[in-house]
């Protein structure tokens, strides 16, 4: 009989947004159990890989108010305006709270927080602890952690499905990893806290365990996926590895330039070039942007080959040793290593790189969705403060401030829910959850886990990437559709009950092409152009037609439904976006 | 050591097949661990990480071991390479011999392959209390602590920990001592001692200055030496000890101080008394 485990809220993803609102929880409502879940022992998750910073007011010359509009106007006019307000006002407030629970945050001379400045940014607002923000940020969210006994870790439990009944999320059912024993994690209230997907990809930032795995799991229970077609190419990614360089490394001064020594984004509305730094122009522009102009510059042959792709260099050395050292030591250590290149005497080399998913479990402001009981924080959500294409350092103050807000209101709905079900019912209902994994696991069939997984990284590079077109995405929907036909032909080759990672990884695949499907579909349907979402054949934004999200809700084998809903708008009324010399 | 800043320029797409030997262990059908090899095309500018993905993606489904960031900050990859711990991800083809044996973490019982188990790991890193004591109640409108830059890289290098815990694989008295509390863990208490906004240094001293804790340690320091993120565990010890045996004459000396719940072990007449954190064992050893 399928094991039971009883708490009051359940935790899916111990990264950033997970341990947040564990912590939420565990401070503000003593007497509720915490069953906190994750694939991977806390320290490993993947906001460990974060390098620039989190955004937060903190000069006197800047305002909620510009962190709002610079977010409103790099999101290309999609985020909704009531939950970026609510974000901005958080995030000096949060980021105040990391600081007084250790978080070893750069100083100034005065002994105050230092700020630095990033892409798309008014004024400087970018909390930094050297290079290796997100990494700090985990380490103390996961140490604070360890102050309340009311938090149950449950390391390499990998969770599997949702329990819900009419309409009510009752829990998850997770695979003990150590044993390959499955249980029903039994909870009044879920939270989904499991990141990005940017695996479905070849050519990632994103570590090993972003698959995507809380996104599917929502959408499987009939939360739709919200503006997946929305994708992030960081544009500073090394070559062969896709290693993140921070866009930290331009905040403090790198020039991009291409094969002729030049500063190419001066040519695509950005410049002009000089003076040098200064904000929301040339190499500070949006993400979006830049990404994009690189593949302009390909196209015309401006590029530089390297024997893993064309690339462009990403040049620190007028920064000088000191500052290098001092400022960016992680970009320096990571570029000698992968790299063999030293950027205090060479240019690093660079290309964009799949980095981020703006879209994801459609949320409101409360970090609540469609299920009852079920919330979603962090990258795995999309609530949207991100829109079309995420300022850089929003995302890591983003966990903190909905991943407390997804711990507050999944407490309160926990202490105040009463209603009673069918437990057998419930059980049952793990129960064939349970079965779907063993059924996977004893499966015959002709289909290996590496081939499909290449086949769908190739499929959505060449369909759904930075440029995309009817033509590339009706291809990119009908092989994806194949290939989830064919995953169901899936043999393991593993047999153990032990640590079973040929078992992990098919689980894995099943999410991510789930994911991708929804991020195809989407793409497809969207007939306009707004920030990271670029068609070649249509080519301007469309707000009479697409100033609204994306829904796309789970169909089985059938193509996702996708449907949409508005905008909300509170200030902001949609406008050109305007970098380079004629910002404000 | 491993090439942590190697920069000689690499023969890049040079393919060069290594025999690489891995320690498999399954307990659901192994009486005992033995070992495995696998000829694998590497490129030069592989890590071995890369080489043993691909022996599970092209030779191998059944080869269990952890992995993610592939950037040497997850902290996950650790494993003995030709007899020394590093990051898989961080152990260079370009500096390994022609035959390569790979096996899990030494000092820790293996799970299966090249996963070892991390309980004991996670229960010495939570002993220390790894996380801020405040000296005062200070509310979110109260804004952040002063700290200047000096006072920051009091600490800074203990914060650069990523858990991987090579430095317990190459320590000689975790092997001896399962029970050692061990060079990441006192290094972690030392990092929140030092921490201007920190007054736990006394409720953690009875697991730091126990027959366990920073008394095991013999001095020998490999483990800052295999520290692939140049923390170094070694110095923190010492410094505790210095610390911890400065407060233990004290305690003779002048038996008011040790009754001081919040003596740290830099100059603290800044701070104000707290009612938090106290601890009713301190000066009892």
């Amino acid at each position: 009989m399928l094991n039971v485990i009883q708490s009051d809220v359940v935790i899916i993803g111990a990264g950033g947004a997970g341990l947040r609102a564990a912590i939420e929880i565990a401070s503000e409502n003593k007497d509720l159990e915490i069953a906190l879940l994750s694939k991977v022992y806390p320290m490993r998750s993947h906001t460990v890989a974060a390098e620039g910073g989190a955004a937060g007011v903190a000069k006197d010359e800047d305002s909620l108010d510009n962190h709002f509009n610079d977010t409103v106007s790099g999101g290309d006019w999609l985020c909704d305006q009531d939950a970026v307000e609510y974000f901005v006002e958080q995030a000096p407030k949060e980021l105040t709270q990391m600081e007084h629970w250790g978080c070893p945050w750069s100083r100034t001379e005065e002994g105050n927080v230092a700020v630095r400045p990033f892409g798309g940014m008014k004024v400087e607002r970018t909390w930094y602890a050297a290079d290796k923000t997100g990494f700090h940020m985990l380490h103390t969210l996961f140490q604070t952690s360890l102050k309340y006994p009311s938090i149950k870790r449950y390391d390499e439990y990998y969770s599997t499905e949702l329990i819900t009944h009419n309409g009510q999320c009752c829990g998850v059912t997770a695979l003990d990893m150590r044993t390959g024993q499955i249980r029903f994690f039994r909870a009044k209230s879920v939270i989904i806290a499991t990141g990005g997907a940017g695996r479905v990809f070849p050519f990632t930032t994103n570590g090993a365990i972003k698959t995507g795995d809380g996104m599917a799991m929502a959408f499987r229970a009939g939360v739709p996926l919200k503006d997946m077609e929305f994708i992030q190419y960081h544009p500073t990614g090394l070559p062969g590895t896709g290693i993140l360089i921070t866009e930290g490394s331009r905040g403090e001064g790198g020039i991009l330039v291409n094969k002729n020594d030049y500063r190419y984004l001066q040519d695509y509305n950005l410049g002009p070039a000089d003076p040098w730094p200064r904000k929301k122009a040339m190499e500070l522009g949006p993400r979006d942007r830049l990404s994009q102009a690189f593949w302009h510059e390909q196209k015309k042959g401006n590029t530089i080959e390297t024997p893993f792709g064309d690339a462009v260099h990403l040049d620190l050395r007028h920064l000088g040793e000191q500052k290098i050292n001092e400022r960016l030591p992680m970009v320096r250590e990571l570029a000698m290593s992968y790299m063999s290149v030293d950027p205090v005497h060479q240019p690093i080399p660079v290309r964009p790189v799949v980095h981020y998913t703006m879209g994801g479990i459609d949320t409101d402001i409360n970090a609540g969705t469609s299920l009852g009981g079920l919330y979603a924080a962090g990258e795995c959500a999309c609530v949207s403060i991100n829109g079309a294409n995420r300022l850089g350092s929003n995302s890591l103050t983003e966990l903190l401030v909905f991943g407390r807000q997804a711990g507050r209101n999944a407490a309160e709905f926990a202490s105040q829910e009463n209603a009673s079900f069918d437990e057998k019912m419930l059980l049952e209902k793990a129960q064939a959850a349970a079965d779907k994994v063993m059924n996977l696991f004893q499966h015959k069939g002709n289909e290996t886990i590496p081939n499909i997984r290449n086949e769908m990284n190739q499929i959505m590079e060449d369909g759904a990437g930075i440029y995309r077109s009817e033509k590339s995405l009706e291809l990119a929907v009908q092989k994806m559709s194949e290939l989830k036909i064919r995953f169901a032909d899936i043999e393991l080759s593993d047999k153990s009950n032990v640590y079973n990672t040929d078992l992990i990884q098919a689980l894995e695949l099943g999410s991510m092409i789930d994911v991708a499907r929804a991020m195809a579909v989407s793409a497809l349907n969207r007939r306009e152009s707004r920030g990271s979402h670029q068609r070649t054949d249509f080519e301007e934004r469309n707000d009479k037609d697409f100033l609204r999200h994306t829904l796309a809700t789970y169909a089985g084998d059938d193509n996702p439904s996708i449907d949409y809903k508005n905008v909300v708008i509170t200030k902001s009324q949609p406008a050109e976006r305007v970098y380079g010399g004629e910002s404000k | 050591m491993n090439s942590q800043t190697s920069t000689s320029s690499p023969n890049i797409g040079k393919i060069r097949t290594l025999d690489i030997e891995i320690l498999r262990y399954d307990p659901d059908k192994d009486q005992q661990p033995y070992f495995q090899t696998y000829q694998v095309p590497c490129q030069e500018e592989w890590v071995i990480l890369d080489a043993i993905n691909y022996i599970k993606d092209n030779l191998d489904r059944t080869l269990s071991y952890r992995w993610s960031c592939h950037m040497a900050v997850c902290g996950s990859c650790g494993m003995m390479v030709n007899g020394e711990p590093l990051l898989s991800c961080h152990a260079f083809v370009r500096d390994m011999p022609d035959k390569v044996k790979i096996e899990p973490l030494e000092n820790f019982p293996i799970a299966r392959d090249l996963i070892v188990e991390m309980d004991g790991f996670m229960d010495k890193l939570s002993s220390v209390k790894p996380y801020i004591n405040a000296a005062e109640d200070r509310t979110i409108e109260d804004g952040t602590y002063k700290q200047s830059p000096e006072e920051l890289k009091d600490f800074q290098q203990y914060t650069q920990c990523i858990n991987c815990m090579l430095c317990y694989s190459a320590c000689p008295q975790v092997a001896l001592n399962e029970s050692f509390v061990g060079p990441a863990a006192l290094a972690l208490a030392h990092r929140y001692n030092l921490d201007n906004r920190d007054i736990g240094r006394s409720a953690r001293e009875d697991v730091v200055a126990s027959n366990d804790g920073i008394w095991e340690c013999s001095f020998v320091g490999a483990c800052s030496e295999v520290c692939p993120k140049h923390v170094d565990p070694a110095a923190a010890i010492q410094q505790t000890k210095i610390a911890a045996t400065t407060d233990y004459f004290k305690r003779f000396l002048m038996p008011w101080k040790s009754n001081n719940k919040h003596t740290k072990s830099k100059d603290d007449n800044s701070r104000q008394s707290s009612t938090k954190g106290g601890n009713d064992e301190t000066g009892k050893r």
